[in-house]
């Protein structure tokens, strides 16, 4: 206690300088905060995005061959059908749901009411693959036993309800798809990013009433198991390398397949993120560093001119521990205190923007942000703590051991 | 009280050397009232230094109040300072933006006396030098004999064994330097051992020995 008076005393003798000093110290935590937590928000928006299909999907289409291949020759279009989906199961290891998916465009007709949209025979493993919404009351969505009965049965996005259907629920109504009749069993919630709303048929019925070739020109499945960059590109690889035993193409054909590999792409997006991370986080302690300098020179110049008032101390009798002690906390408490008032700047405005960001995105129409969450963890703010006490310390030393080396004798003379 | 016995001192800048004391012999007993004289530059200042253990010596020894004062550490110095030594100097050298009380305060603060209580100490002191309405005035708003009222009862207030006094008039016109030298003598006249360092004859001669240096050396001592 005895210890804080005297260094309150000298802290404000010397208000202004104290004041302009610490508010470097303010400056540095207030940027490594925001910057932080921007980084933060930068990530989350991006991994939210993500997460509206699962990130553990691949998706492949087929192309045009652009290598000849044991006598056949380049330019073949290639297509799909069941044996590749089979090869799939047979081949590769981690593969969890595997649905292939039938797109047609085709004029849906409800009452007066009709409009062209995307219909997609798929399997119903493609709910657990682009994680569709069904809240209460909207049904749910194709099942194993539709696909098994060829049931004519259709789950139309929100938006498609909205058209055809105005205010009503499309549920248990039936809706012609071309010239047959299905019934509404779900409607999807979620919000698509692009283009119109889809429906969706069981991948059988598709087979047999759109579809007579019995081709299709996309497959989605999940993978599990794969946590690195490198695993996923063996993944991809041996996908490949089966699809072309099974289809008839060169595996070093570049054109013969197309693959989109959401893992990879989260992976590498992390990565990036993860750099982002650590430039913004260099960018900001190098900015905390400059303040820190700057105290610890503000302190050299406080020590030099209290050289005299240094000197009358010794003489009456303080001992060296008491000066080094004194400079040292004087220094740790322009740090913490002025740090913690930038550090409640910065969280202050995290929060504002927060706030703010929270309002836009509710009323925005798909939920997208690029930005969202830009919290900061507590933890955060504990490391600043202990990194402000630890500037202090180190701020305060050089000065406070030229504070002991001062002779009484000399810095009386001056 | 104090015992010096051929003590050598050499100040060393990076070119010359500045043998400064030549072994000096000193003894001063309890109560004594002391001045030492010289020109500027016989090491006087010095002397009084080593005495109050602000330098150190590098031949002979030095006792004070028995204790060999030699090669302690800084903390051991600044302790013996605490409790034996109080200083008057010249230029007062009291802390400008601590008032009188505060001041005064300041050597009990090193002795980890309570804030109340080394107020309450320092209020008598300064009570005791009539000062007790200027208390809570910066350095800046006394006078010169005030200021060096107020270092007098700081340099006392820790009950030293000895008090040393570096030009203590010094920067004093002729009036307040009576006062000042009452003041001291009135001090002395109560036990306490003090020294004091002059090149003023008048000053000196309030004292009741007389030690004259020259050269680093002691030139002649006159009793009164």
């Amino acid at each position: 206690m005895n210890v804080l008076q005297e260094i309150f005393a000298s802290l404000k003798h010397n208000k202004l300088r104290t004041i302009l000093t610490g508010l470097s110290v303010s400056w540095g935590i207030f940027i490594l905060i925001v910057l932080l937590a921007a980084g933060n928000g930068l990530q989350n928006g991006v991994t939210s995005n993500f997460s509206d299909r699962a990130t553990n999907m691949v998706q492949m289409w087929p192309g045009r061959t652009s290598m000849p291949y044991k006598g056949l020759k380049s330019g073949r279009s290639l297509s799909f059908s069941d044996k590749q989906i089979l090869a799939v199961k047979e081949n590769l290891d981690g593969t969890e749901g595997e649905s292939g998916v039938i797109d047609n465009n085709l004029i849906i007709t409800y009452k007066d009411e009709y409009g062209n949209f995307s219909i997609k025979g798929v399997e119903p493993v493609y709910n657990d693959i682009f994680n569709l919404k069904f809240e209460a009351g909207n049904g749910r969505f194709i099942n194993q036993l539709d696909l098994e009965n060829k049931n004519k049965v259709i789950v139309l996005d929100k938006k498609i309800e909205e058209t055809l259907f105005r205010k009503e629920s499309a549920i248990g109504k039936y809706v012609q798809v071309g010239k047959i009749i299905f019934k509404v069993v779900g409607v999807n919630t979620k919000k698509e990013r692009w283009g119109g709303g889809n429906a969706y048929i069981p991948f059988t019925t598709a087979q047999a009433i759109f579809n007579p070739d019995k081709k299709f020109y996309n497959i989605a499945m999940t993978v599990n198991g794969m946590e690195t960059l490198a695993e996923n590109e063996v993944f991809n690889d041996k996908l490949k390398e089966t699809m072309s035993k099974s289809m008839y193409f060169d595996a070093k054909d570049t054109q013969a397949l197309w693959l989109r590999n959401s893992q990879e792409n989260y992976l590498k997006t992390m990565r990036i993120f993860g750099g982002i991370t650590i430039f913004v986080s260099i960018i900001g302690i190098f900015t905390l560093i400059a303040g820190i300098v700057g105290v610890s020179n503000i302190m050299l110049v406080s020590v030099r001119e209290r050289t005299r008032e240094i000197g009358i101390r010794k003489a009456i009798g303080a001992p060296p521990a008491s000066i080094l002690l004194s400079i040292i906390i004087e220094s740790i408490l322009i740090t913490t205190v002025f740090g913690y008032i930038g550090m409640i700047l910065g969280v202050g405005l995290i929060e504002i923007v927060n706030v703010i960001l929270q309002q836009s995105a509710a009323q925005s129409e798909t939920g997208m942000s690029v930005f969202k969450d830009p919290s900061v963890q507590l933890s955060y703010v504990y490391i600043s703590t202990a990194i402000l006490i630890l500037a202090g310390v180190f701020a305060g030393y050089m000065p406070a051991r030229r504070a002991v080396r001062i002779k009484p004798i000399e810095a009386m003379r001056e | 009280m104090i015992k010096i016995e051929n003590v050598h001192k050499t100040y060393f800048t990076e070119a010359t050397s500045l043998h400064v004391l030549k072994g000096i012999d000193l003894s001063i007993s309890e109560g004594e009232y002391v001045s030492i004289m010289g020109a500027s530059g016989s090491g006087k200042s010095t002397l009084l230094n080593i005495i109050g253990i602000l330098d150190n010596y590098d031949e002979g020894n030095y006792f004070l109040n028995g204790k060999l004062i030699k090669n302690l550490s800084e903390k051991q110095a600044a302790a013996y300072r605490n409790e034996m030594i109080g200083f008057v100097f010249q230029s007062f050298n009291l802390i400008n933006f601590k008032n009188a009380l505060e001041n005064v305060a300041l050597p009990l603060y090193y002795k980890n006396v309570s804030r109340k209580r080394r107020n309450i100490i320092a209020m008598e002191y300064l009570d005791q030098m009539g000062l007790k309405e200027w208390a809570h005035h910066l350095p800046s708003e006394m006078s010169g004999g005030q200021k060096q009222r107020v270092a007098i009862a700081r340099a006392i207030i820790s009950q030293p064994k000895i008090l040393l006094a570096d030009e203590p008039t010094g920067a004093l016109d002729s009036v307040t330097s009576v006062e000042v030298m009452k003041v001291l003598r009135e001090l002395n006249s109560n036990g306490l051992t003090s020294i004091i360092v002059t090149h003023e004859r008048s000053v000196a001669e309030e004292t009741r020995r007389i030690i004259h240096i020259k050269d680093g050396l002691i030139e002649n001592e006159e009793q009164r």
